[in-house]
């Protein structure tokens, strides 16, 4: 069957052209004789062989092929040394009595708080392993291991998913805490169960919990990714037989300093795997312990303020950067994940429409609502736009673009000067604002402050947050269309709406730069690195990374205004009667733009209300706490973030025991503040 | 062009014919034993191993079918595309265990290093065969510079298994063209003397802050654990000891199949890859790697003949550096896991768990049944 050659086929044929697929047998010929690589002609050189110089290219052939019969002898000589001259030696090595490289795996450092409440410790206990690679029918021995001491279906599930992820031949445990009495009924009987050992093993705990989970975070069993990570840093020495690893939170953060040094024994073992003799021993070093300055107590305040709500609460010790307290609710217990999570369990976690994996302090982004307007104003202060004293008669509305915006705030209807426009958060005072500023300069202002980019602090999975700016949104919108920035995005980006994102810690970290005359810390939980050893203590970030120039008389201005915030304004009926001074700002996130209707909160569904923020200090004239609250769909700030703010910052100050979580204001005196 | 007829299955025929029966049959037998020995090493990869051997084996076809003067011309665009990677590694290449030597082009990672064991032998025979009529001193000192510039990005890396790798392909192309005998004794010599040097005064030379200048220090931490293994017996040396008793410790005949001690308690570290035929000489012994070896030789020799017999320039320097190259994949990968030369990161050819070395080599193979073809093609 012959067809005419196809056009398509024109490419294929050329490209294998010199073979002889074509009909016509002369075609082979011509291809020969066709171009070299290069386009040139060869002119058939091949027909004219210069014999001598092929005859001395087969000579280097013979010359490379004697080479490489040679090369081969000499590791053929090579395998009969080591396999038949010195096989007893290396027979007895491997086979009989011989000695074993064990590493010594070295003691976990511990976690504790500022006053040395142990979060994360090490406890030791038996269990019952198995190595599969000596056991016959695993099914079998286990059943048979049942009638000696309690084997349950979770024992048996969780050492099936544990036998999936090891390592090939290394022992899986069965059981683990392990009674003293089964310990003794398993090592009576242990001759009935080769391959069945009982083994001292240390364990991992979080003893507080929920509490600090996310901060704290977890370790567990060594992985494949992990091993490769292990292998790309060169560790894979200083991991040998080590099981668990960090997997988040400081554990993970910290894991090179956690985890020390493994140390080698070297022993004797005999044909049965056991060790007989120990010849020689460098002990493990343990790993270094942390001492953060996170405050336990004040970490648990803020959560049980918090309540079931979804929310975050992070306090900064503004002198230092050092983190106090670090919650994101609701949290999940990390002893779950030591040991692999179950199923069920972590369909729970990561099912739940509350997302407790979440680290809200430091992950989840929100528009800072009014709190936002604090920097805003030293913005307007620092590039000489306003002074203290310039007041604006607005009547409560701002045109611009033909748009009217409305404020039907009374007290911010009459003469409104910058203090006044934060104690009750007067919206077109900022919208005037951020217009005369223009949003370049808003950004160039912000920048420094964090806002928009990782504070760096030493929890592992912080998010970026957006400082909305024309450059940015070039860069995060691909379509022309969308790239283009509009006036009346700079309007919302000055009342904290808008692209504006940050995370609490973002808001925190500002607040105490402003609180510390401009010096900007990396936030750290950790405050000390502590070898246990020589007891010499490596001291976390002591010093800031950077100082921002800002005029003091600037600062005390919009410190004060926030203090009047927390008397007079729209913090006022929060912090009533508390005693101390304490200073704030309030503010609302918008979940979504209601396009100008009235803000009607039965009207919304819960997940669409509004997210409630509150940041603050105290005492107000020497402040030991900066403060960021979060309550998703909380509404106004002042309903719901404020009154945690005032439990988190009683319990520090005065050491009022928090009895449950903060109650929330009432809506409509609120709305009558904040709207 | 219509007295041009075109056979359906032209194609097809073209494709049977591509293949050298000696060679696929070897290779065959190399995989079938790769494969045994993956199941005792490594079973949970034996799904990723078919599919490597099912990709490599259609490269090596789809190579074989391209005659050799095809090839060659292919040689300049692939070695300038390459050369270009390598400098896109220096400049911006992911690090990882300490070197750059990926690239990441956004939709994948790739190591361009690898392409240069190709493109190095290639572009030199390419460049003999144009200049076949006048091949002298000045011929050599091109073909020096156009291997020096890739070697030396790779070197930069650092990576010494691939250097090694690609020094050796572009020095065999040479050696083949008829480089004087007269130069390569007296390197070989001073080559020798070096290593002499090095395993004499070892003890001097690892000392801890004794600089080496010219070699990277996890190099000279490879070269002195290679001399004293037991220095660090947890970390590096652990390696080379605990291969060297597997091997030792297989005797003549082996432990038998999925019975090696070493390997399955884990004593064997990257059991897999590089130091898999310790896991072949502690199952199947002496006579398990002689066998090994035999297989290799066939299909050297093979080698060896189709490049002495092959019709143009090109296709013998290629064939005989393709053939070269195999070998030293082997002997490097052998002699590093029996403790006579450093560990330097080479896999065992055809036998060592690993995609890209294996395309790589299977290309390698379909060159050599290319180069075979066109042979055969030219006496028709």
């Amino acid at each position: 069957m012959e067809i005419p050659l196809s056009r398509a086929y024109e490419p294929l044929r050329r490209f294998f052209a010199e073979f002889p697929y074509e009909t016509n047998p002369g075609a082979i010929i011509t291809c020969i004789h066709e171009t070299s690589g290069i386009g040139k002609p060869v002119h058939a050189r091949e027909f004219r062989r210069p014999d001598e110089r092929i005859s001395a290219l087969r000579r280097r052939v013979v010359v490379a092929a004697l080479f490489v019969l040679l090369c081969f002898g000499v590791l053929g000589a090579r395998f009969y040394y080591l396999q038949v001259a010195r096989y007893d030696y290396f027979h007895a090595r491997a086979e009989g009595n011989r000695i074993a490289v064990l590493p010594v795996v070295p003691n976990r450092g511990t976690i504790y708080d500022r006053k040395g409440v142990l979060l994360a410790r090490n406890y030791s206990s038996f269990t019952l392993e198995i190595n599969p690679s000596r056991v016959d029918n695993l099914e079998a021995t286990i059943d048979a291991l049942a009638q000696v001491i309690k084997v349950d279906e979770r024992d048996r599930k969780r050492f099936r998913r544990l036998l999936q992820d090891s390592k090939y031949f290394e022992s899986v445990p069965l059981r683990t805490h392990l009674s003293d009495t089964e310990v003794a009924r398993v090592v009576a009987r242990g001759f009935r169960f080769p391959g069945v050992e009982v083994r001292a093993r240390l364990f991992r705990d979080y003893p507080m919990g929920e509490s600090a989970a996310h901060v704290v975070g977890y370790i567990g069993r060594i992985n494949e990714r992990d091993l490769q990570r292990i292998d790309e840093r060169e560790e894979t020495a200083k991991y040998r037989g080590t099981e668990y690893i960090g997997k988040s939170g400081l554990e993970l953060s910290y894991e090179s300093r956690l985890h020390g040094t493994t140390g080698i024994e070297q022993v004797e073992i005999n044909a049965g795997g056991r060790a007989v003799r120990l010849m020689s021993r460098v002990p493990a070093t343990p790993g270094y312990d942390l001492e953060l300055s996170l405050d336990i107590g004040l970490q648990k305040a803020a959560e049980a303020a918090l309540g079931e709500r979804r929310g975050a609460v992070v306090a900064i010790e503004p002198e230092t950067g050092g983190v106090l307290a670090l919650a994101s609710t609701p949290a999940f217990d990390p002893n779950l994940f030591v040991d692999g999570i179950s199923v069920a369990d972590w369909r729970a976690l990561s099912d739940s429409p509350d997302h407790p994996l979440l680290n809200r302090a430091i992950y989840s982004t929100y528009p800072p609502g009014s709190t936002f307007k604090p920097f805003m104003a030293l913005a307007g202060l620092e590039s000489g736009k306003r002074d203290l004293t310039q007041q604006f008669g607005n009547q409560g509305v701002f045109t611009i673009f033909g748009l009217r915006f409305l404020d039907r705030k009374s007290r911010c209807q009459s003469q409104v000067d910058l203090h006044r426009s934060l104690v009750y958060s007067c919206n077109t005072y900022y919208y005037q604002l951020a217009h005369d500023l223009g949003i370049d300069t808003i950004a160039r202002f912000m920048e420094p402050f964090g806002f928009g980019r990782r504070t760096g602090i030493d929890v592992p999975g912080e998010a970026g947050g957006v400082l909305p700016s024309p450059q940015w949104k070039r860069e995060r919108f691909s379509r022309k269309e969308h790239q283009q920035w509009f006036g009346g995005e700079t309007l919302s980006v000055g009342i904290g709406q808008g692209y504006n994102a940050y995370t609490p810690l973002q808001m925190a970290n500002a607040l105490a730069t402003v609180l510390n005359g401009g010096a900007v810390f990396r936030p750290h939980v950790v405050k000390h690195v502590v070898n246990t050893q020589s007891g010499a203590r490596e001291v976390i970030e002591p010093q800031p990374v950077a100082r921002i120039p800002v005029r003091e008389a600037h600062l005390k201005a919009v410190r004060q205004a926030m203090v009047d915030v927390a008397k007079i304004g729209t913090a006022a009926r929060v912090f009533a009667d508390a005693r101390y001074e304490a200073g704030g700002k309030t503010g609302t996130a918008q979940v979504y733009s209601l396009r100008g209707q009235r803000y009607v909160e039965g009207q919304v569904t819960e997940r669409l209300r509004d997210h409630s923020w509150f940041i603050g200090f105290a005492p107000a004239h020497d402040p030991k706490i900066a403060i960021a609250v979060v309550v998703e769909n909380g509404g106004f700030g002042s309903q719901s973030a404020a009154p945690v703010a005032r439990l988190v910052m009683d319990y520090y100050l005065l050491g009022k025991p928090i009895k449950g979580a903060a109650t929330e204001g009432d809506e409509a005196a609120a709305a009558e503040l904040e709207q | 062009m219509s007295e041009w007829r075109f056979h359906p299955l032209a194609l097809l025929r073209a494709a049977v014919r591509a293949i050298d029966p000696l060679l696929l049959l070897t290779l065959a037998g190399l995989l079938g034993y790769s494969y045994v020995l993956m199941m005792s090493a490594s079973p949970e990869r034996l799904d990723n191993l078919r599919m490597h051997f099912a990709v490599a084996l259609s490269a090596m076809w789809l190579v074989a079918m391209v005659p050799p003067r095809r090839l060659l011309s292919f040689a300049l665009p692939l070695y300038l595309a390459g050369v270009l990677l390598l400098i896109g590694v220096v400049t911006a290449g992911e690090v990882s265990k300490g070197a750059r030597r990926w690239l990441n082009l956004g939709f994948i990672r790739i190591q361009p290093s690898e392409l240069m064991k190709i493109a190095v032998p290639l572009t030199l025979a390419w460049y003999f065969q144009l200049r076949e009529d006048a091949i002298r001193m000045r011929e050599f000192a091109v073909a020096g510079v156009l291997l020096a510039l890739p070697l030396g990005l790779i070197v930069v890396q650092p990576d010494l298994g691939t250097s090694v790798l690609v020094a050796a392909a572009g020095v065999y192309v040479m050696f083949f063209a008829g480089f004087s005998w007269k130069l390569i004794v007296p390197v070989a010599l001073a080559g020798l003397l070096g290593v002499g040097a090095i395993v004499g005064f070892g003890d001097h030379l690892c000392q801890p802050g004794f600089d080496w200048q010219v070699l990277h220090e996890y190099q000279k931490q490879r070269v002195c654990t290679l001399l004293d293994p037991t220095q660090d017996p947890l970390g590096k040396g652990f390696h080379i000891i605990q291969s060297t008793i597997a091997i030792g410790s297989g005797g003549l005949y082996g432990k038998g199949w999925m019975d090696g001690t070493q390997t399955h308690l884990s004593f064997i570290p990257e059991r897999h890859t590089d130091f898999i035929f310790s896991v072949l000489a502690e199952e199947f012994g002496l006579v398990g790697a002689l066998v090994l070896i035999a297989g290799y030789i066939v299909l050297l020799l093979r080698g060896f003949v189709i490049a002495a017999r092959a019709p143009t320039l090109g296709g013998r320097l290629l064939a005989g550096a393709v053939t070269m190259i195999i070998f030293t994949y082997a002997f490097v990968n052998m002699g590093m896991v029996s403790g006579i030369l450093p560990v330097v990161g080479v896999p065992l050819p055809f036998i060592s768990y690993g995609g890209t070395a294996l395309v790589t080599l299977c290309v390698g193979v379909g060159m050599l049944m290319s180069i075979e073809r066109s042979r055969v093609a030219a006496k028709e």
